[in-house]
């Protein structure tokens, strides 16, 4: 726009001299420094670096001077001129960082908000502790079996040496199918899953049976028509009572802590002989002062469960070669372990439903 | 089992340092549990003696009771009564009437504490100072002897003055244990102190151990026709018994003790014979017995009244009912309980002793049949010692004798004899081989010895075991391995690790399903546990037509409740229920799942029941599990009311079918399965909001809206939504190994359309033919707007799709990615008739 002496007015020509150029420089300068944010800044640039700052005036006005006065002038003019745009340069950058760090605390949040817009699922807990001891047993090597709730009698009883004028076979226990001489019943125990797994395996056989199962118990704090079970099945050569104390002891230990152990009691089971009852350490008192502890009622043991050798006559049934091989078997209630593990009061909690008991487990326990 | 710690030590010789505490260690150590110790009078603090009643006075109140002003004479105990005149006597008020002066009753003086910590001191009350009290039965914690009064001291009972805890009965206490069904011989002083000996390894005092008189037949005329459920038959004959003789204190308590009441003296002694030996007996009226006692099964159309005064049919035929018989038909049910017809009354003096061994099968079926538990049947249906019966009647006979005046009859009956226990063969080693426990042949052999068993001579490691008679549980090697080692100690078993598992993991399935479960939980679903059972009425909550196969049900025939006799086919019963539950209980929303086994009827008619002796077929095994339900498992979901909540955010948004159908495919998603969405109606589901799930062609579950009336039914805020599937079925279409994908990094081209289609068109539809008619450039393909109104047109929705275009190998130029856009467009136009915006 500007060409050479287009716009020449001899009467401005004093703003080229040193004086004036220094002071329009200063006052430049004073003003970049003063220019408290960008949007000050970019008034004071309009102002002294635009096209009718001082400065720039000066710059036009040096095309009017004589040619001798011109180079010196042009020299003083354009010294002026860097000064100030440098130092616009300097303070815009300096503006620039401040802008930001000032955005950023303004942006600032309380993060202590709540932001529970989704809700929080959960496994229940009967499934992540058959899960649990599942996996305890699959370390050791034993594989997880499974098998039917409703089930054949002849599997349910009579395979696992309970003969047919065995008490619990009564319809006082057992759940029957209708007719009841379809011989089916809901599986009283996951034995029948063991049975299963010996008619259809040849040892050695090594396998946890966790599930659901049934008896005709009325439902109140401690009983439930439908409970879960975890039974475990040992068949290989040489295999003796101090295995089943071994890996009693070890589930044990993995279930409720370091140092917990077992100790059997004889006992009666048609489908072990010999028989034992299981008792556990209290994991609470661990057998110490026992008389206040409220886990195990001062006794410093807890009942566990069953257990056992195979019966010889189970073997036979399922067709496994009993003077070659030997087992062990036992049992215990997932609910029942779960209710003195996490010392549940009232048995029906597990199967209400409502979400403030499941949930409070986590989805792993 | 309750067994007096005074009778065992009776019959066993047990050292003084054999505390309770020690003998039931060692006893639940060898198999007899203990339930726990009880004895009476523990809680009975100060002094409590026996006095004799100087005299009483009635004394009518205004109230209309008469109390009684009784002074009684307390002996030396006057010592502990500050100012007691022994001529006088301790004054005190009784309620009761059942005793009069002369009479010797219990007292407990000041200062003594009776159960319930109630605690006696003078004090004045009608008009006197009662300074103590006479003590009744329950007042001290005993059990009712039925008189309902004060205990009346008998006169060759302890004198006035002395302590009444050793005359009550206190101190001793009894343990009560838990027996097991293969330990019969436990059910009684004989076998309890038999392992008491064997446990301290003392003397053994056999109860049953006496001498009988000689067979001759002649106590009453007996036949036994059924031999196999009646080995043996002893009966005795006594006369001149006293109907009117008291049962004698000690014989009482110990009944009592035990926990049976205490009737009549004849009750009484049969009782305590079969707690004394285990071996349960009866007496009859012999006057009321018409002819010879015979044994047999019942008969078609017999009944008999028992002594508890039921009527009841009996069972006949060779597995039916044993019955005793005289000539007018049965008389009793043989081992279980006694015939009201010749019950022994208050004038019986002639008293027919019965002892027998029944078959333990017979007296189960029996008992079971009748619904009948009694003390006698508990013990016969076990197994009971076949050598006892001459011994308990021979017993009897001398108690009915020694306390009831009577005179024994000459003459013993006895017929049949003790079937002979079989032999066991067992290898010596087999006790240390199954245990694990070091056990040497001679330590194994001395055991067997000790639980009463005959062991012949070692030959090759092999010995003959005859079980003693009293254990008919002993049939195997094993159960004379049990024995040894619980006589060696169970606690004495080494821990060992088996070292030969060798498995393969959790299997794929095992791993997939709890898969579904973390992502269930991870899409803030929380799983339930709930109960498989149904009826009608279930169903008709769901609003399932009359023939939905759903309603084809596994029936139980002993449900819990009428109201649900079935298996149930599908889990949305308990689960909507779960969901009501929590909403009633305040929680603004709900979301649920549950993955558990339904049942669907197979209808290939019953089980076969095998015999055990030989593994059955394969063919055999098959058809065992074929004659079951089938049994798949469902996976089920609720979402009902908040399923995002409002906050500071914005707001929530409540449950709604999208979020069902949400759900169900994005499991399927991570499970790699491709899932069909299609329409349908099916109940519980709002007939507009349903959708089918299918996997190639085969519907798998439904997924949407709940009806109305379903949501209502169950208590669940409207438009809550559903699912529910073969769980089984999608698993089984998950890819084993998934094909690595392969794509392109070539610039993306992006194509958006709207086209407008009749409301009735589904956008799958429209998407199906989009996809099919883009060709092979097409990436993918996304409904990303649906919009019904005015501009649109009535009938019709506008749909708006983001087509995206990509090359293996170049970039596309606009032209080509527009061609394919438009191909897409004309395929959708010519299918569902499409017309693009
Ligand atoms: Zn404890």
């Amino acid at each position: 726009m500007s060409g050479p002496n287009t716009d020449y007015d001899p009467v401005e020509v004093a703003a080229v001299s040193p004086a004036e150029v220094e002071a329009a420089r200063d006052a430049a300068l004073a003003a970049i420094a003063a220019a408290a944010d960008l949007e000050q800044l970019k008034a004071v640039r309009s102002d002294h670096a635009g096209d009718r700052s001082p400065l720039a005036l000066a710059n036009r006005e040096i095309g009017a001077l004589p040619p001798q006065a011109r180079k010196e002038a042009g020299q003083r003019v354009g010294q002026a001129r860097g000064a100030v745009n440098q130092a616009l340069a300097a303070r815009s950058a300096e503006l620039e960082v401040e802008h930001e760090a000032r955005i950023l605390v303004e942006e600032s949040v309380d993060v202590t908000l709540p932001t529970d817009r989704d809700p929080v699922g959960a496994r229940h807990p009967l499934t992540t502790g058959a899960e649990l001891i599942a996996d305890i047993f699959v370390a050791m090597g034993w594989e997880v079996a499974e098998g039917p709730v409703i089930e054949a009698e002849w599997l349910n009883f009579d395979a696992l040496n309970l003969g047919p004028d065995h008490p619990a076979r009564t319809m006082q226990d057992t759940f029957w199918t209708d007719p009841a001489d379809d011989h089916v019943v809901l599986r009283t125990h996951t034995s029948p899953v063991q049975a299963r797994t010996m008619l259809t395996r040849t040892p050695p056989i090594y396998v946890v049976c966790p599930g659901r199962v049934f008896r005709t118990d009325e439902y109140d704090a401690t009983h439930s028509p439908m409970f879960h079970q975890v039974e475990g099945l040992a068949i290989d050569e040489g295999i003796s009572m101090a295995h089943l104390k071994g890996t009693l002891d070890h589930f044990a230990s993995q279930m409720f802590g370091e140092g917990i152990t077992t100790r059997f009691r004889p006992s009666y089971f048609p489908f072990t002989e010999p028989s034992a009852e299981v008792d556990l350490v209290c994991f609470v008192c661990r057998g110490v002062d026992s008389d206040a502890c409220r886990t195990c009622r001062g006794e410093g043991w807890i009942e566990w469960g069953g257990c056992g050798i195979v019966n010889p006559r189970v073997l036979q049934a399922c067709g496994v070669d009993s003077s070659r091989y030997s087992g062990f078997a036992f049992g215990m209630g997932i609910d029942r372990t779960l209710m003195f593990r996490h010392g549940l009061e009232d048995l029906r909690t597990l199967f209400e439903g409502d979400v403030r008991f499941t949930t409070a487990f986590g989805s792993e326990l | 089992m309750k067994a007096p710690v005074s009778w065992i030590r009776e019959l066993v010789d047990l050292p003084e340092t054999v505390t309770t505490e020690v003998l039931t260690d060692r006893l639940t150590a060898l198999g007899l549990k203990l339930e726990g110790i009880e004895a009476a009078g523990a809680d009975i603090e100060g002094p409590l003696v026996i006095g004799r009643v100087l005299t009483q006075d009635k004394e009518p109140q205004k109230n209309g009771k008469v109390i009684n002003w009784c002074r009684v004479d307390i002996g030396a105990a006057g010592e502990l009564v500050e100012g007691y005149d022994p001529a006088e006597g301790q004054g005190i008020v009784c309620g009761a009437h059942n005793f009069g002066p002369g009479d010797k009753v219990v007292v407990i003086l000041p200062g003594g504490v009776l159960p319930g910590d109630f605690r006696i001191s003078a004090r004045k009350t009608y008009g006197h100072v009662s300074a103590g009290m006479i003590c009744s039965a329950s007042e001290l914690g005993l059990p009712e002897d039925g008189s309902d009064g004060i205990i009346v001291v008998p006169e060759d009972g302890p004198e006035p003055g002395t302590d009444a805890r050793e005359f009550l009965g206190f101190g001793d206490e009894v343990i009560e244990f838990e027996i097991n069904p293969d330990r019969a011989y436990a059910l009684s002083l004989r076998g309890v102190a038999r392992e008491a000996a064997l446990g301290f390894g003392v003397p053994f005092t056999d109860p049953a151990d006496r001498a009988v008189p000689e067979v001759d037949g002649k106590a009453w005329e007996v036949v036994v026709d059924d031999p196999t459920g009646c080995p043996v038959f002893a009966a005795r004959l006594v006369s001149g018994f006293d109907p009117s003789a008291p049962t004698p204190e000690h014989i009482k308590r110990r009944v009592e003790q035990a926990g049976m009441r205490s009737i009549s003296l004849a009750v009484d002694v049969t009782n305590y014979v079969m707690l004394e030996l285990g071996q349960p007996t009866h007496g009859y009226d012999a006057d009321k017995v018409a002819g010879s006692l015979g044994v047999r099964r019942a008969r078609a159309g017999e009944r008999i009244t028992t002594l508890d005064d039921a009527v009841r049919d009996l069972s006949p035929g060779n597995d039916g009912d044993l019955v005793i018989t005289d000539d007018s038909g049965p008389i009793g049910l043989a081992g279980v309980m006694g015939g009201a017809t010749t019950e022994i009354s208050g004038t019986t003096t002639r008293i027919l002793v019965e002892a027998a061994h029944w078959d333990p099968v017979s007296m189960f079926r029996t008992g079971k049949r009748h619904k009948l538990s009694s003390e006698a049947g508990k013990r016969n249906e076990r197994g009971v010692d076949p050598l006892l019966p001459a011994g308990a009647a021979d017993r009897v006979v001398e108690l009915l004798v020694e306390h009831g005046g009577a005179t024994a009859e000459p003459g013993f009956t006895l017929v049949g004899t003790a079937p002979p226990q079989p032999t066991v063969t067992i290898a010596t080693d087999l006790p240390a081989q199954l245990s694990g426990i070091e056990i040497s042949a001679m330590t194994a052999v001395e055991h067997l010895r000790a639980i009463g068993a005959t062991v012949a001579e070692h030959e090759d490691g092999v010995v003959g075991v005859t079980p003693p008679s009293w254990r008919p549980d002993i049939t195997d090697p094993h159960d004379l391995v049990e024995e040894v080692v619980r006589i060696v100690g169970y606690d004495q078993v080494p821990s060992l690790l088996p070292r030969r598992a060798t498995g393969r993991g959790l299997t794929r399935l095992q791993r997939l399903r709890r898969r579904v479960g973390r992502s269930l939980a991870g899409a803030g679903l929380v799983e339930v546990v709930s109960f498989p059972f149904v009826g009608e009425a279930t169903f008709d909550r769901l609003g399932l037509t009359a023939d939905d196969p759903r309603r084809a049900t596994v029936p139980l025939a002993n449900p819990l409740s009428s109201e649900e006799p079935a298996y149930t086919t599908t889990l949305l019963p308990g689960l909507l229920e779960a969901a009501g539950r929590n909403i009633g209980r305040g929680a603004p929303g709900v979301a649920l799942f549950e993955t558990a086994t339904v049942a669907f009827p197979s209808d290939n008619g019953p089980a076969p029941i095998y015999g055990v002796h030989t593994r059955p077929t394969e063919a055999e095994v098959d058809k065992l599990i074929e004659a079951l339900p089938v049994q798949p498992q469902h996976l089920a979901v609720v979402l009902a009311g908040e399923r995002q909540r409002s906050g500071w955010w914005g707001a929530g948004a409540d449950a709604a079918w999208s979020d069902a159908l949400a759900v169900v495919r994005r499991l399927a998603t991570e499970l790699g399965v491709e899932l069909r969405v299609t329409a349908t109606h099916r109940m519980p589901w709002h007939p507009g909001r349903c959708a089918l799930l299918s996997i190639d062609e085969v519907e798998i579950g439904c997924a949407g809206e709940l009806h109305p009336k379903v949501c209502k039914s169950f208590g669940l805020p409207a438009r809550a939504a559903a699912i529910e599937l073969d769980l089984d079925a999608l698993l089984a279409a998950t890819p084993t190994v998934a094909a690595g994908p392969q794509f392109s990094t070539m610039p993306l081209a992006k194509e958006d359309v709207a086209l407008v289609v009749d409301a009735s068109v589904t956008a799958a539809d429209v998407e199906a033919a989009l996809r099919d008619g883009a060709g092979p450039l097409l990436e993918s393909v996304r409904l990303f707007d649906a919009y019904t109104g005015a501009q649109v047109g009535e009938g019709k929705k506008s749909l708006a799709f983001a087509l995206r275009f990509r090359a293996p190998d170049r970039t596309l130029t606009e032209g080509e990615a527009g061609a394919a856009r438009d191909a897409a467009v004309a395929e959708a136009a010519s299918r569902t008739g499409a017309v693009q915006r």
